[in-house]
């Protein structure tokens, strides 16, 4: 069977299942050769899982695949790499502490086995591919050292090295500035002018029209349609993806600030390895607003979320809460002082999967009335607590009693939420606080933010999803290595502006102000 | 106290020659636990793995050692050690890497039960405390033997000290300059990495993991079979556990291992002068005994303590790997 | 839904899945390390049915002898109960040999310092003192991990060995029996004796033993303490983000079992040797450790779990005169139980 547009890939019946979740519903997907096909949908729609299949990481419980006709089965990702399949992770596989050249030929049998190749020669063929896509790496680097693009470029010349023929990228623009995002696309080109198919899953609607010919979207583990990129839009899209109308941006009305009370003088914070994080950092959060702070991952977010938060110390500067110097101070005093933190790392520090929900809700607040009485615990109280909040916060769950870690991302996020606000905090530390949720859970979080903002709230929002950032904020703070480039009211921002900045740039800064930096 | 004793040459050789040897149960199982952790998997087994690599290669070589066999007696016993120590490490894998059980406390768990069945073995199978091997013989490399001092101190040892040296190197050069260990250690580091690059996490870990309690189950047997020659309980007093330490001490490299190991070996070898000096100087006995024994393990204390700069330790170290998760 | 698939089959399976686990788990490890016990008698060629039908005996057979398995439960309790809070904390201390030692050292030197003091204080001071030791003895490893950041796995288990040298030193010197040229020191004055029951061997130290149960639950389950404690062992990170001092908690689970491990100390001591010297140990500090897994760090389990240890050595006891079989059967049998729970235990939870 010869047909002019032979897919190159052919996924048919795919079913998997995880304990406690359907993520592939009997999906049916097809590549063919030279186009660059996006999977579309919201997070936890089964594109990860779709592609983890296909690139031999497990096998569906049902359902078949071919590859150039031929069926295709896969015990591992070696099989999948023999084949000419290559994936670049949304989070990456890389070894921090191997140079590039070791991460390539990781897994690729030597010449000389088992004595590794010679570096020189190595270095050599790795210099020619990456001239050869436009991917410029230096394969002597240790990858530690390299910037978060960098580190993309080296998987994406890793799976080339081992003869991709199909190139899988799973959410490649989550950690790359606009401009970033544009010569992205402009390496997917060129990969298919040299011959390559493209899989290229995402969430993000205007990438997905941008970078395609062809786009599926996967709803709940199903196909609910697979379309020609120009025949669609964005409405079309998000229907899709959602199953009922959504509304873009949240409905928002103006921001009436008063007076500042997060104020961060010249914050020096280094990170774990002792380099400078934060660089000189200077903001200011008002009463009754919502800062937004933009900005790549890895250019000193985390260590800002952790210096105002109190889990890490500052080198140099001054935090103030409410008038209260809090630079110095742990998380008990902070939140004394009145902050209450949405953490970007949802179960490394904000709840405990082990404990109960109605445990989870008054984690910081156990040893105080009404929850503890005379040096016992209250467990009525820690009780009614919990089925209050659960209740307000639509939280889905059949009791307050089970673990915590039985919770969808959402509703364990609306926990958090729920907790945090529920102790009527001054300012409001809200990092990452949509990631990895669906779509629904996000507009509560987005609706339940621009909320508190107008009851007089301060928020500090930190988030990597400039879309979010746009929507949220009342001002814009763009971070690049540790500094803030410059600091512009939403309303008048421009988005390329905002990228260039985010990307280093210093002259979109001094252009764009609206008001004198952070202050 | 006579320091004339002590300083002297034929002293501190001597003192210098038996820190080699002593140091070596520790080294090898030091070098077995570099490669384990390397890999992210965490014995804290070793104690027990070489408590019963310790006995059955006394054993292998006790029984051995009158016979057609006589001549290789003692390396016979080494091998039996290395046996011993991998079925130990074949118990940790299957409980660490397949069934993912907790491994501080499967190591932990691990050491009582090498120690009560090797005791229970040796209590069966030998009636008398007084069964003894005829160890190694010596072997004195010609030439270099003959160097005053150096020579001595050297270049005179018997084979197990040598198989030691060479085994530091093989490790090293294993590690760091062979694609096993590059993907060895990648398991230890980003074995998620590993895995989407067609490597086979599970299976390297069980390899190193069974490596690394084989040195360990050697180091015992050196020990017993070769060095002292008898088992009893307690024997291993606590040199499986220094060797946990060493490894953060030589931040998982075979090249300090050494240095560390040399360090213990050293301050075992002063222990055991001082003390026979202190039988035979009656002045001496400011210091007691008991004092003297408990160096190697303030020392381990206070090695550790010291120990500054960047940690190489495995990032995933002690983890369990969920396959397929990313 | 998918989210509502998950929560929709999260609690009923959980339920009754998590208690078949936590008791069964136990249950197969029991019946293996009997097994493999089994085995080992068979090796030394002996009838295993008719060894284990001696050690029920021995263990159990009749009043005294089941005194004196509550007896040797009372150290394995303590042990595993302060263990318990230790545990369920992540701070791994293995130096609950060391600090038994230690708490029999310092509550030794009580009990031989004041002989002329009337019973019920003396008896109360080295207590107290036993206590302390282990106390002092488990914070230098605290001290060590919260300022220094070493790993108390390995500081604990060196200050094992150093503890049993230093009480080695003190019985052959400065305490030795006036007189005597045993490394031991002088028997324990009358009035350090603790009361017993009636006409029992069943001393004071049994109940307080007893009485740790409900307070170790109450502490960890009904306290604040208890759940930062618990938070801390779960993730100390996320503990630390609530404002909970993981190094207060530590501190404060190595102080907790150190003292029981030195109540323990100076209660067999005092019970059981009735003198300071090297040998007043059976063991109980990795045998603490294994009660303590075995009894899922429950305190109830560690009751039923020490009892059944307690029960294995004093069986084990008995096997050793009937048959000749050694007392480290009794070891090898106990760690391959744990060893089966683990693996029972883990298989459970990768379904």
């Amino acid at each position: 069977m010869s047909e002019a547009n032979a897919s190159i890939v052919e996924m048919r019946g795919i079913v998997k299942s995880f304990p406690g979740v359907l993520a592939n519903a009997g999906i049916d997907f097809d590549l063919l050769p030279g186009e660059i096909h996006a999977l579309l949908g919201e997070n936890g729609a089964g594109k990860t899982t779709l592609m983890n299949i296909l690139y031999g990481l497990y096998p569906p419980d049902a359902g078949e695949m071919r590859f150039l006709g031929e069926r295709l089965v896969l015990h591992s990702a070696a099989d999948a790499i023999a084949r000419g399949l290559g994936m670049v992770h949304q989070h990456f596989m890389l070894v921090k502490p191997f140079t590039v050249a070791e991460n390539i030929v990781l897994g690729q049998q030597s010449p000389r086995e088992p004595l590794m190749e010679s570096p020189p020669i190595v270095h050599k063929r790795l210099e020619a591919l990456s001239q050869q896509y436009g991917l410029a790496i230096d394969p002597a680097a240790e990858v530690w050292t390299l910037s978060v693009g960098e580190q993309q470029r080296v998987e994406i010349l890793k799976a080339l090295y081992r003869g991709a023929r199909v190139l899988i990228l799973d959410e490649p623009t989550a950690v790359l500035t606009p401009q970033e995002v544009r010569g992205l696309l402009d390496i997917l080109r060129r990969l298919v002018d040299e011959g390559k198919s493209i899989v290229f899953i995402s969430h993000k609607l205007n990438e997905v029209l941008a970078a395609s010919t062809r786009i599926t979207v996967l709803r709940d583990g199903k196909v609910i349609g697979t379309v020609p990129t120009s025949q669609t839009n964005e409405q079309d899209l998000a229907r899709m993806m959602v199953g009922r109308e959504v509304i873009l941006r949240v409905s928002k009305g103006p921001a009436h600030p008063e007076t500042p009370r997060l104020v961060i003088q010249d914050l020096h914070v280094s990170d774990d390895r002792g380099l400078p994080s934060l660089r000189g950092v200077n903001l200011e959060v008002r009463t009754g607003e919502i800062l937004g702070i933009a900005g790549v991952a890895g250019n000193g977010q985390t260590e800002l979320e952790e210096a105002v938060a109190g889990l890490r110390r500052p080198t140099k500067g001054r935090i103030t809460l409410s008038g209260q110097d809090t630079t110095h101070s742990g998380p008990h005093a902070v939140s004394t002082a009145g902050l209450a933190h949405i953490p970007s790392d949802r179960y490394g520090m904000g709840m405990l999967r082990d404990f109960s929900i109605a445990e989870n809700l008054v984690l910081q607040r156990v040893g105080e009335r009404p929850f503890t009485r005379r040096g016992w615990l209250d467990e009525a109280a820690i009780r009614h607590n919990a089925r209050e909040l659960v209740s307000a916060y639509d939280v889905r769950t059949p009791s307050v009693e089970t673990l915590a870690g039985t919770l969808s991302g959402g509703n364990a996020q609306k926990m958090i939420l729920a907790r945090e606000l529920d102790r009527h905090p001054k300012v409001l530390l809200a990092a990452q606080p949509t990631r990895g949720l669906d779509v629904s859970a996000i507009e509560f979080v987005h609706r339940k933010l621009v909320e508190q903002r107008d009851a007089g709230m301060a928020i500090l929002l930190i988030s990597t999803e400039l879309d979010e950032i746009l929507a949220l904020s009342d001002r814009i703070a763009v971070m690049y290595e540790g500094q803030i480039m410059g600091v512009v009211d939403a309303q008048s921002a421009d988005v390329n502006a905002l990228g260039l900045m985010m990307a280093g740039s210093t002259t979109a800064r001094t252009e764009n102000q609206a008001a004198p930096e952070g202050v | 106290m006579d320091w004339s004793l002590i300083l002297n040459w034929a002293f501190l050789i001597a003192l210098v020659t038996s820190g080699i040897r002593l140091a070596v149960p520790i080294l090898l199982a030091t070098l077995g636990e570099i490669i384990t952790e390397r890999a992210g998997i965490l014995n804290l087994g070793l104690e027990g793995v070489m408590t019963l690599g310790g006995l059955v290669g006394f054993m292998a070589a006790y029984y051995t050692q009158t016979g057609p066999l006589a001549g290789v007696s003692g390396w016979i016993g080494l091998a039996a050690g290395m046996v011993a120590g991998m079925a130990m490490g074949l118990i940790l894998a299957v409980l660490a890497i397949t069934l993912q059980a907790d491994q501080v406390i499967a190591g932990v768990t691990l050491v009582v039960f090498g120690q009560g069945v090797a005791n229970y073995l040796y209590g069966q199978l030998f009636k008398s405390l007084t069964a003894r091997t005829s160890g190694l013989p010596l072997l004195p490399i010609p030439l270099l033997s003959q160097i005053p001092v150096l020579g001595d101190i050297f270049f005179n040892h018997d084979g197990s000290v040598y198989l030691t040296v060479f085994l530091v190197i093989l490790v090293w050069f294993f590690l760091f300059r062979t694609t096993w260990g590059l993907r060895l250690r990648t398991m230890g580091e980003n074995p998620a990495a590993g895995e989407t690059s067609g490597l086979n996490v599970n299976r390297t870990r069980y390899v190193a993991t069974l490596l690394g309690s084989a040195l360990a189950g050697l180091g015992g047997a050196v020990l017993t079979a070769v060095q002292l020659r008898l088992f009893r309980e307690g024997i291993i007093a606590g040199r499986g556990w220094i060797a946990v330490a060493l490894v953060i001490f030589a931040n998982w490299r075979p090249t300090l291992a050494l240095a560390g190991a040399m360090l213990l070996g050293l301050a075992d070898s002063i222990q055991y002068r001082i003390q026979a000096l202190s039988q035979v100087e009656r002045g001496v006995g400011t210091i007691p005994y008991e004092f003297l024994l408990m160096l190697p393990y303030v020392l381990t204390i206070l090695v550790l303590l010291l120990r500054t700069g960047r940690s190489d330790a495995p990032e995933v170290l002690g983890r369990p790997y969920l396959k397929g998760e990313s | 839904m998918t989210v509502a698939t998950t929560e929709a089959n999260a609690l009923p399976r959980a339920h009754w899945a998590k208690w078949v686990v936590t008791l069964g788990a136990p249950l197969v490890g029991v019946i293996v390390g009997l097994a493999i016990g089994a085995l080992l008698i068979l090796l030394a060629g002996r009838d295993p049915i008719a060894a284990y039908g001696v050690m029920w005996q021995g263990a159990l057979g009749g009043p005294r002898q089941i005194e004196e398995t509550l007896l040797k439960t009372t150290p394995l309790l303590l042990m595993g109960l302060g263990l318990t809070a230790a545990f369920r904390a992540r701070v791994w201390n293995i130096g609950g040999e060391g600090q038994y030692f230690m708490g029999a050292l310092l509550g030794g030197i009580v009990a031989l310092s004041f002989p002329h003091w009337p019973r019920p204080l003396l008896v109360t001071a080295m207590l107290a003192a036993g206590i302390v030791g282990g106390v002092l003895w488990a914070l230098i490893p605290g001290w060590l991990k919260v300022r220094r950041g070493m790993n108390e796995i390995i500081s604990t288990l060196m200050l094992n060995y150093i503890a049993i040298l230093l009480m080695q030193y003190v019985a052959r010197g400065p305490l030795q029996e006036p007189g005597g040229f045993l490394p031991q020191s002088a028997q324990f004055p009358d009035a350090a004796t603790l009361p017993v029951l009636g006409s029992t061997r069943i001393h004071l130290g049994v109940f307080l033993a007893v009485a740790c149960v409900p307070i170790v639950y109450t502490l960890l389950w009904s306290t604040p303490l208890g759940f930062r404690l618990r938070a801390v062992g779960m993730r100390a990170s996320v503990a630390r983000y609530a404002g909970i001092s993981v190094n207060t908690i530590i501190l404060f689970a190595l102080a907790f079992s150190g003292a029981l491990a030195g109540l323990a100390g100076i209660i067999e001591v005092s019970t059981l040797y009735t003198r300071l010297s090297g040998n007043i140990s059976g063991g109980y500090g990795f045998s603490g450790i294994l009660v303590a897994l075995l009894g899922r760090m429950h305190p109830l389990g560690v009751t039923v779990a020490s009892v059944f240890f307690a029960a294995l050595v004093i069986g084990a006891q008995s096997m050793k005169v009937v048959y000749g079989l050694p007392d480290s059967l009794a070891s090898a049998i106990q760690a391959v139980v744990v060893l089966s729970v683990l693996a029972a235990d883990a298989l459970a939870h990768r379904r």
